[in-house]
């Protein structure tokens, strides 16, 4: 996956949990490969569609996602219902600011609405799709981003490199 | 905490807030800054076909508008209740703050544009200012977290 298409998901995660959580936040390690991830607790998944189309996990451990619910809602013990509410507006706040800064690249986007992700099993890379999982360290704990993405505009642009042959 | 003066009508009456977002958390997260300028919450809704109703049942002076929402998005209700109520003040409040996206919203009608996470001192300056159409709408902030005002 290309560090353009990266950055802005690192720069905008790492501004909006230092925002949030009001603590400081540090890049923890970034895999890259077709392995399967496997989801540690409370996730949100956001499908974007446009020159490059995908999904996007954001998934925190249930400890992890209750301390971030108590800091953004105010609720100390926040119920199963408000923490994944939570998680759900925490992934459209990363995701939302990662698209805008690569709308700035000069990619377009069309966002759908977060849903919680249930599924064991995370989101894989193959032939068509690049994936990685990003953690992040935050005052609460470790929260992943697991993205898996079409590259739509580059493979238009290498359909129409390649010579007709008749 | 920050304190804000309270953002008034020309009546004196405090503002009355219509909030749009699909997410109830975000709701009630811009409601507890609305309420702390001093605001009255007129309605709420989760999409925005749920808008144009509350907005048409409510009159809210401002409303507080998501963008990315299912059935109807903000941009489209925004067209919808400009297109009713010419005089509507909506401030679109999204995570999703591209050129293309405020282009969109502001040429249908709406007034401003925020982007998530919401900083209450933006929010605030930002309504002071769609208010400020109404000459003898009020309210100055007293103290912004961490600032010294003398």
């Amino acid at each position: 996956m290309r560090m353009d298409l990266i950055q802005p998901f690192i720069n905008a995660a790492d501004a909006v949990f230092a925002e949030s959580l009001q603590g400081p936040t540090k890049i923890g390690d970034l895999s890259m490969g077709e392995g399967a991830y496997r989801r540690k607790g409370i996730a949100a998944l956001i499908a974007i569609k446009g020159d490059i189309e995908g999904r996007i996990i954001l998934d925190l451990a249930p400890e992890v996602a209750r301390k971030v619910a108590a800091i953004l809602t105010g609720i100390e013990s926040a119920d199963d219902q408000v923490t994944r509410e939570t998680v759900c507006e925490l992934a459209n706040m990363v995701i939302g600011n990662s698209v805008t800064l690569l709308n700035d690249q000069g990619y377009t986007f069309k966002v759908f609405p977060p849903e919680v992700h249930t599924s064991d099993q995370g989101l894989a890379g193959s032939i068509d799709t690049e994936a990685m999982v990003l953690a992040i360290e935050t005052s609460c704990g470790e929260i992943f981003l697991n993205i898996a993405m079409h590259h739509l505009a580059r493979r238009r642009r290498e359909r129409n490199a390649v010579p007709v042959l008749r | 905490m920050a304190q804000f003066a309270a953002l008034l009508r020309k009546d004196s009456q405090p503002v009355r807030y219509l909030v749009v977002d699909d997410s109830v958390f975000a709701r009630k997260n811009i409601i507890k800054m609305v309420q702390m300028f001093g605001g009255e919450i007129a309605g709420e809704a989760g999409d925005g076909l749920t808008a144009i109703a509350e907005f048409n049942r409510t009159k809210p002076d401002i409303v507080l508008m998501d963008i990315t929402m299912p059935q109807m998005e903000g941009i489209e209700a925004v067209e919808r209740i400009v297109r009713q109520h010419p005089d509507a003040r909506i401030v679109m409040v999204s995570s999703v703050g591209y050129q293309e996206n405020i282009l969109a919203a502001l040429q249908k009608g709406a007034k401003h544009f925020v982007q998530k996470p919401v900083k209450p001192e933006v929010l605030y300056e930002i309504l002071r200012y769609v208010l400020s159409d109404d000459p003898a709408a009020v309210g100055a902030p007293v103290a912004f977290a961490g600032e010294h005002r003398s």
